[in-house]
């Protein structure tokens, strides 16, 4: 059959009805309409801060810079983690062959991480952060205060709790059921989410260990565990869109996450540059972590050679979108921009500057904001009874994908020029200037940046209302 | 790629690889918590009790929301590893006492009501911070 014959086919196909193979899938139903919820929370407050950039006393004192700031990054992490969970309650029954062990567990624990992180949120905007940290428990283990682990000792027992229900119950699903290398490498992943969450509860007295473990958490997530969990969701979509056989896609997922361990333990050491710690480590962690754009870029490989080989024309055109998408802008915001800065001899000048704020804003929609859209783009329409939205509502939400996604490299072109004139001014002349001098020579970019923001909410509410057309169907 | 190089190989790869990488970080990890007294003797005994009340203030505060120390946290307003040395500490403690500054459009710092024993301790933490051994970092005074 031609590719154009094979195409028309597929656009007829969509829309066409299709069931989920187990019925206990549904519940990732929750999970990603919660998801998708707290993303356009997220985008908020992200244009809170950044207005506040710019108009400095924009909602102070209400909403100051600090508290704005953690209820978008706690946002984005919560958002994401209710896209994995979704994720694993859809795939692991799939892969496994059989239903979820307990959907009445996963419906439980979806209501209470809901309740736990909107009380939290609300913490954050309601209290002085101090106060609420006395009425939590942080005078009997102190936690809070550190980046994206501002949570309260409650809120992150709470998750202790949610990820053990959420571990269970895929574990046993999958110990009675067929063990696939997706599954295996997805329970690996998760399990190893948890395992090192454990370490937000480490916080010494001395700042040096405080910032060493500290980055056991949050380096061995995003550069670690979760690369595994993208690998496996990303593999998954491509075998079932692309027909492509199953050893050949998670040969190729083993050698991923091989290249991505085997990169990211010991290139932890790039946050050990400047820390306090032996100077040794600008050598492992400039080597190692030189190294961590390859497994990206392996996946997009992956991604564009499975579609290309792919041995059926599946009808959802949008979800293979954003596989690919996620391949691309994974290894440019992650791989890419995170090798600019990444050797120490230019770290010496770029750490703690807006280029970092470039690569982590690319890097995390790249791979992750991507992947679990990803998921959301294949599942959502066979969790509403079709095999693929209708050729019109896909029209919709891959105009919204390009919106999202040019946006977001507006975001970071224009915070790289903002960290290079940065880097110039206060770091490298030999006449610095002090940073609140600095900042306002890089009003101008800060302020294309907020327009590139505003454009990728629109693309997120345009996004949102591609759930909500029908177009015309052929029956 | 041949037809020897299987599945079963790339997830021994995986696992192999895995495992050394990560009991090679620990090994890194045991030398490292173990110079650390002393790569940094200098700001060891400058880690008082007061220091680490201080420490509570500034996490309790969430300073690290709009600061960087020693370059990790937010960028809104200046490094402050190195703030002690870049303003001393009666300047550190006058500034807490007169936010906010309430300049229009100018970026703001909230007040915080630290008491003169409140704001002694963050000092404290402070002066801590900018003696920890980084290496020479920030590559001037402005952080």
């Amino acid at each position: 059959m031609s590719n154009a014959s094979a195409a028309t086919l597929a656009a007829e196909q969509a829309g066409a009805p299709a069931q989920i193979k187990y019925r206990s899938q549904a519940v990732a139903k929750p999970y990603f309409i919660a998801a998708i919820g707290l993303f356009i929370g997220q985008i908020m407050f992200g244009l809170i801060i950044g207005l506040q950039y710019v108009v400095g006393d924009f909602l102070f004192p209400a909403i100051n810079f600090s508290t704005a700031r953690m209820v978008h990054t706690n946002l984005l992490i919560v958002w994401l983690l209710f896209g994995f969970m979704g994720a694993g309650y859809y795939l692991i029954p799939e892969e496994a062959e059989r239903e979820l062990h307990s959907p009445r567990l996963a419906i439980i624990s979806f209501w209470v991480f809901l309740v736990a992180g909107a009380l939290t949120i609300l913490g954050y905007l309601g209290l002085p952060y101090n106060v609420l940290a006395h009425l939590t428990g942080n005078d009997l283990l102190p936690t809070m205060g550190r980046g994206y682990l501002e949570q309260p000792l409650i809120t992150k027992v709470g998750i202790v709790l949610v990820a053990l229900s959420f571990l269970y119950n895929l574990s046993l699903t999958l110990l009675a059921g067929r063990k696939t290398s997706i599954s295996i490498v997805m329970m690996l992943g998760l399990w190893g989410l948890a395992v090192f969450f454990l370490f937000s509860f480490i916080n010494p007295n001395n700042l040096v260990l405080d910032k060493y473990f500290w980055w056991w958490v949050v380096h061995l997530w995003v550069e670690g565990v979760w690369e595994l969990i993208m690998g496996a969701m990303l593999a998954f979509v491509l075998v079932k869109v692309t027909g492509v056989d199953r050893e050949i896609i998670e040969k190729w997922l083993y050698l991923i996450i091989a290249m991505t361990l085997i990169t990211g333990i010991v290139g932890t050491g790039h946050h050990y540059f400047w820390i306090g710690t032996p100077a040794y480590w600008q050598v492992w962690g400039s080597i190692f972590s030189a190294l961590e754009p390859v497994p990206f870029f392996m996946m997009t490989m992956f991604a564009f050679n499975m579609v290309k080989r792919r041995r059926r024309e599946h009808p959802n055109q949008a979800a293979t979108l954003w596989a690919l998408g996620t391949g691309v802008m994974s290894f440019l915001g992650a791989g890419v921009w995170g090798f600019l800065g990444t050797l120490s001899v230019v770290n010496y000048y770029t750490h703690g500057t807006q280029v970092t704020a470039s690569h982590g804003h690319m890097a995390f929609y790249g791979a992750y904001a991507m992947v679990v859209l990803t998921m959301i783009s294949y599942t959502m329409p066979l969790l509403r009874g079709r095999e693929a939205n209708s050729p019109q509502a896909q029209n919709v939400e891959k105009l919204a994908f390009w919106i999202m996604t040019l946006s977001i490299v507006g975001i970071t072109l224009c915070l790289t020029a903002a960290g290079a004139t940065q880097v110039w001014l206060q770091r490298m002349s030999s006449a610095p200037l002090s940073f609140m001098e600095t900042q306002e020579h890089i009003m101008p970019l800060y302020w294309a940046r907020l327009v590139c923001g505003v454009s990728f909410f629109s693309g997120l509410m345009l996004y949102v209302t591609s759930f909500f057309v029908t177009g015309k169907r052929e029956d | 790629m041949s037809a020897s190089f299987t599945k079963s190989t790339a997830r021994n790869i995986f696992y192999g690889g895995s495992v050394f990488f990560f009991l090679l970080f620990l090994g890194l990890t045991l030398d490292t918590t173990m110079s650390l007294p002393s790569h940094n003797a200098k700001a060891q005994s400058l880690l008082t009790e007061q220091a680490v009340r201080g420490k509570k203030i500034w996490e309790t505060r969430n300073c690290g929301g709009c600061h960087t120390l020693l370059g990790e946290g937010a960028y809104f307003g200046p490094e402050l590893g190195n703030v002690y040395v870049r303003r001393g500490p009666d300047f550190i403690k006058g500034w807490m006492k007169a936010m906010p500054t309430n300049v229009p459009g100018r970026r703001q710092m909230p007040q915080f009501h630290l008491n003169d024993a409140e704001l002694d301790d963050l000092v404290a933490f402070l002066k801590y911070s900018s003696q920890i051994n980084t290496n020479n970092w920030p590559p001037n005074i402005q952080g």
